[in-house]
């Protein structure tokens, strides 16, 4: 068979459904394998095709069992790739689904790229030719999209550890390629076994920092990122409180309260939301507050999806309408607040504006009208209106399955300096660990080693 | 008062390092081949440093070597030292060097080509191509002299419309004082072909007799037996030292002192220069908080006084020049014999090349060396020999010959310059290559001698003796892995005695061999072969078994890139049908008109989703044209 063994998540996300992952590849047996436990003996690569088996999977690293899963087991070519797949059932939850999806890819399986399945169908002959477009189109599509919000995480503190990380990896592979390309100048000391090992320690470290803290779900923590705008004043901050149960940001009735961007995770029945409070969008003299403003034009750019609210008790004004305008062609729920106040807003302007949104109503003091902005949430998603969800699941798992490599890549090295293998042969494994932290953030481009030898050292006859 | 001057399979235009080797193995694989050059007293110059090999570059001599080719051999028989370098490291990045006596470099080389049968060699400057239906069909020179060729091979070097600059002088000139080469330049233009500038330089040879070697460390060669060609035998044993000394602080106050007088900042100079051999200016500035540089002094030959300041490449006033040398310990009385130089000229993008360093513009032209954007004798070379090969076998009506990454630096080399492109003088490095554990200077004839044979550049007698080494590597492995040796009190003893961990158990003689201090000297101590192995058997075995896991994992890489090396894209494509392709990404493409999926994805600009999009409609065809059979 031609490729190597890919996987990915293959049911939308949701809590208490079943979540199936699944595998599709020469390896997919194998992997499989080394994983599940099942009731009986008989292992997968030696069960019936189209067969589905109750059990277990199990953690390699801590020999604990994982999860408990359904697999069904199908040789190809009759299967969708026409490669042979396994698909693990196992619960819905989010946490659940990633582990099994972190299991098999550390087991050498290859996270799918977006529509890949669908292009392994096509290249194995299983799609006609007539589709080949919309294969071609999908690919273009989901890759894109996929890019831009990897690069939309990858903004902040994450891309910035990690670019760090690569510099410090470079310059020791700067270091080495010096040493192996000008052996004769003296005035670049000799890396050693023991500098190297320090340095390396020092990337592992840090990186394992990083996986945890990932793991945890605090940095590379999924969810849609969800913006919620509108005037000041108008109940955003209310809003998010709501939607947390708590009270995470500060509500006051002096508009502009809000300054900088907040941001909190809830799962709305089932619907994991990285859920953005912003300043409200006004003019403003204030230099605080119109960085705010300036914030919050900015996420916005990078939402999923957007609650605009609206003041039930207020007439529309200006900056509303400007607001409708600047999410134009993006995910919106619109919702009026205060609805226990007087009506001065006129609803029909309200429902021109935003004819291809759903509109919700609310009383955030009196906790009315939250049930139904949930049920419009999920019901948006579900209905695979908003797409881009399970792809920023998917780049976050990418992320994590990177890492996962580079630390093992990382490892692998420290090994050799340990058992005194060569340094330019160790730097094999460095090397491979700067590429993949690379993928990361999206740069792996090999001409920067050169400029870096050429900026770091003073070489030439 | 144009005359018809012959007809040839092959015309070479240049006598070069790339010239040479193109000529040559046109020649031996039988093409009739006819080798034009400007002077023929300067056949196979070296206009710099009188050295051949180091890191990356050595590799590449071997493999030239491997695929029947002379400069391995050549510098075999011309050295005035050599050394093996980066000893104490890994197997993948050691490297031969050798300084040679460079004017009878250039003579033995001269003899070889007089005395190749196939080949014709004549003095002349090649003025244009003959050039009827996109086809090139021989070459006339100045004097008007009309030669009739199959296919031609361009390998000018920095001679392409060369100025010559030293402090506020400049003049046109080929490299040191030869008549530069103008109306090929414009031709090539003409033709439309892109040319860039570039530009280089060299250091001031001083007399030997006023350098008090007192004051400098002397550099020796090794006192072992070093070649590049597995074919030498015979070794020169009277090596000639080379010197070290080192710039100071007056050296750099001179020089930035006389920074006004420098033609690269005064804007005199144009062209692109190479960051890896920067002028001693650019070095004072750049990194201005060293408080000295290292200076090599080389003989240039055994006939001769002239010595290269190695380290001191400039392009400032010659009297300036001759200060600066004094400032050094060692030279405070020397005498300047040549002054260095720097030198523009013009290159020929190489992404107008296809990976055979054919044009695309015109069929049945080859260019190589330094007209390609590179820059180094071995480089040249390199890509000589290939061109040459090339184009004789098109002369000859057969396949033409591409090594991949894998195989050799040299297909590192060539897919670089074509994919990529460059925007400096272009130089190997060993970073450059990300299979280098695979492409040692050890194994360049496990990885090539098999080629060269294939294409008639390998003797018979020579070919054997290499299946022979083969199957003794192989041998000896196998034995190594099929043997146990025991924990007995002698192995203990001999085991401590070179600082490891004692045996708990028998353990296979290969396994043994994968321990750090353990070498084949001492398994062969514990159980000796029936035939005592030569050097380069027992050392191959030894890298072999010691490195298995990391080459197995190189290995790996290969196989996977593979499937996308094997996937080959038509000639005739037609990019501006596949609608989906991002516009940059289309645009390259089109530019470097990649032969394989591998190679499009080495294109910057072009990422992964292309490359889905390309092998989604590469399918497509293929399955079209099944079903419609
Ligand atoms: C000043 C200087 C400094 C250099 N410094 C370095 C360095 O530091 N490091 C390094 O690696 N390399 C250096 N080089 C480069 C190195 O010399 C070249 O890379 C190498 O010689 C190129 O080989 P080639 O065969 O391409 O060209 P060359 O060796 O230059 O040979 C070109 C040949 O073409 C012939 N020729 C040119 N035009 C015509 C024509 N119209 N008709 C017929 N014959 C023609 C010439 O006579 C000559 O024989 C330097 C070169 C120069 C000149
Ligand atoms: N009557 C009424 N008041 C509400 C409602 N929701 C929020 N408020 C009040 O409106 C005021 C502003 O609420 P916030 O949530 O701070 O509004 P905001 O949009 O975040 O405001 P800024 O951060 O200043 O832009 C507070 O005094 C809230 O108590 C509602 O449904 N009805
Ligand atoms: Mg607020």
């Amino acid at each position: 068979m031609e490729f190597d063994t890919i996987a990915a998540i293959s049911t939308p996300m949701g809590e208490g459904a079943i979540a199936i992952v699944r595998l599709s590849g020469d390896q997919a047996f194998e992997i499989a394998d080394r994983l599940f436990k099942g009731m009986g003996s008989k292992k997968l690569t030696e069960v019936a095709s189209h067969t589905i088996h109750y059990g277990h999977l199990i953690d390699p690293k801590s020999g604990q069992v994982a999860e408990e899963v359904m697999v069904s087991v199908m040789r190809g070519p009759k299967t969708f790739t026409k490669e042979d797949v396994v698909e693990i059932n196992c619960h819905g939850g989010l946490v659940s689904v990633n582990r099994v999806l972190q299991l098999v890819l550390n087991q050498g399986a290859r996270l799918a790229e977006p529509g890949e399945f669908t292009k392994r169908a096509f290249l194995n002959g299983r799609i006609d030719l007539s589709q080949a477009e919309a294969v071609i189109d999908l690919i273009r599509a989901k890759t894109d999209r996929a890019m831009n919000l990897a690069l939309g995480q990858m903004e902040g503190r994450l891309s910035r550890l990690i670019q760090k990380l690569r510099q410090e990896i470079l310059e020791i592979l700067a270091h080495v390629e010096v040493n192996i390309d000008y052996p004769e100048y003296d005035d670049v000391e000799e890396m050693t076994h023991n500098m190297l090992l320090e340095k390396a320690k020092y990337v592992q470290g840090e990186l394992e920092k990083l996986l945890q803290t990932s793991q945890q779900g605090k940095i590379l923590r999924e969810g849609l990122s969800t913006v919620i705008v509108g005037r000041p004043n108008v109940g955003k901050s209310s809003l998010l409180n709501s939607l947390v149960h708590e009270n995470k940001a500060i509500v006051t009735d002096i508009p502009g309260t809000t300054r900088d961007v907040i941001e909190e995770y809830v799962n709305v029945r089932g619907v994991p939301l990285r859920l953005l409070d912003t300043a409200g969008i006004r003019e403003t003299e204030d230099i605080v507050e119109r960085i705010g403003v300036e914030r919050s034009r900015q996420v916005l750019k990078e939402a999923d999806l957007i609650l605009l609210v609206l003041n039930y008790s207020d007439e529309l004004s200006e900056e509303d309408r400007n607001i409708f305008k600047a999410v134009e062609g993006m995910d919106v729920i619109v919702i009026v607040n205060k609805t226990d106040l007087p009506q001065k807003i006129d609803l029909d302007e309200v429902r021109e504006l935003g004819k291809d949104y759903s509109l919700v109503t609310t009383s955030l003091l009196e906790d009315k009208g939250v049930d139904e902005l949930e049920e419009a949430i999920s019901s948006l998603f579900f209905s695979g209106a908003i797409e881009s969800g399970d792809l920023t699941y998917v780049s976050n798992s990418r992320h994590i399955a990177l890492l996962n490599q580079a630390v093992n890549s990382i490892e692998e090295a420290i090994n050799g300096v340990e058992m005194g293998t060569p340094i330019d042969i160790v730097q094999i494994d460095l090397t491979r660990s700067w590429e993949l932290l690379g993928e990361i953030i999206g740069e792996s481009v090999h001409e920067s080693l050169i400029d870096q030898l050429f900026s770091q050292f003073c070489l030439g006859k | 008062m144009q005359y018809e001057a012959g007809n040839f399979d092959v015309v070479v235009v240049g006598a070069g390092h790339a010239g040479v080797e193109a000529a040559l193995a046109a020649a031996r694989m039988g093409a009739k081949t006819a080798v034009i050059t400007i002077n023929l007293d300067m056949v196979a110059f070296m206009p710099c440093n009188p050295s051949i090999g180091g890191p990356a570059k050595g590799i590449v001599v071997r493999e030239i070597d491997a695929l029947g080719g002379e400069m391995g051999r050549n510098i075999d028989k011309t050295y005035i030292q050599m050394r093996m370098l980066n000893t104490g490291k890994g197997p993948a990045v050691r490297a031969l060097r050798a300084q040679a006596d460079k004017f009878d470099y250039q003579h033995e080389m001269k003899k070889t080509l007089e005395n190749e049968k196939n080949l014709t060699m004549v003095q002349g400057m090649v003025e244009r191509l003959i050039v009827e239906d996109g086809e090139c069909r021989g070459v006339v020179t100045m004097t008007g002299a009309a030669y009739r060729s199959k296919t031609v091979v361009i390998t000018t070097g920095t001679y392409l419309r060369g100025e010559i600059i030293l402090g506020e002088l400049k003049y046109s000139s080929g490299p040191n004082n030869q008549q530069p080469s103008i109306k090929l330049s414009e031709h090539l233009e003409e033709l439309g072909f892109d040319l860039v500038r570039f530009k280089t330089g060299t250091p001031p040879r001083v007399h030997s007799d006023t350098i008090d070697y007192e004051k400098t460390e002397i550099q020796p060669g090794d006192d072992v037996h070093r070649a590049f060609s597995y074919e030498t035998t015979k070794y020169i044993t009277d090596q000639l030292p080379c010197w070290l000394t080192y710039t100071n602080e007056r050296t750099h106050q001179l020089i930035d002192e006389n920074l006004h007088r420098s033609p690269m900042y005064s804007g005199m100079i144009k062209g692109t220069g190479p960051r890896y051999c920067p002028s001693i200016e650019d070095k004072v500035v750049r990194f201005n908080d060293k408080p000295r540089h290292q200076i090599f002094l080389e003989p240039e030959g055994r006939n001769t006084q002239e010595v290269y300041v190695q380290g001191l490449s400039t392009s400032l006033p010659e009297d300036v020049q001759q200060r600066i040398l004094q400032t050094i310990p060692g030279l405070e009385k020397v005498q300047m014999m040549r002054a260095g130089y720097a030198i523009e000229y013009d290159a020929v993008v190489p992404t107008q090349l296809w990976p055979t360093l054919e044009t695309k513009k015109v069929k049945n032209l080859y260019t190589a060396g330094q007209i390609n954007g590179t820059s180094g004798y071995e480089e040249a070379a390199g890509q000589g020999l290939m061109a040459g090969i090339n184009a004789g076998r098109r002369a000859l009506g057969k396949e033409e010959v591409i090594f991949s990454r894998a195989d050799a630096y040299i297909g590192v080399l060539i897919d670089d310059l074509v994919t990529k492109g460059t925007n400096e003088p272009y130089r190997l490095l060993t970073s450059r290559a990300e299979y280098r554990l695979l492409l040692r200077h050890d194994n360049a004839d496990l990885r090539l001698t098999d080629r060269g044979y294939e294409l008639g550049l390998i003797p018979e007698e020579r070919y054997q003796k290499f299946l022979a080494k083969k199957e003794a590597v192989e041998a000896e492995k196998e034995r190594l892995r099929s043997i146990i040796i025991k924990p007995s009190a002698g192995v203990q003893e001999l085991i401590r005695s070179m600082g490891g961990s004692e045996l708990k158990d028998g353990i296979r003689a290969s396994d043994l061999l994968k321990r750090p201090e353990v070498s084949y000297e001492h398994i062969k101590q514990l159980v000796p072969a029936d035939v005592e192995l030569d050097f380069d058997t027992a050392e191959q075995t030894e890298i072999q078994i010691k490195y298995e896991g990391y080459i197995e994992k190189s290995l790996q890489q290969v196989e996977r890139l593979k499937k996308m090396e094997d996937k080959k894209i038509p000639e005739n494509i037609d990019y501006d049908a596949i609608s989906s392709l991002a516009t940059e990404a289309r645009q390259k493409l089109k530019d470097v008109r990649p032969l394989t999926l591998a190679q499009a994805s080495r294109i910057s600009g072009v990422n992964p989703a292309d490359i889905s999009i390309l092998l989604v409609y590469l399918e497509q065809g293929r399955i079209a044209r099944i079903s419609s059979n």
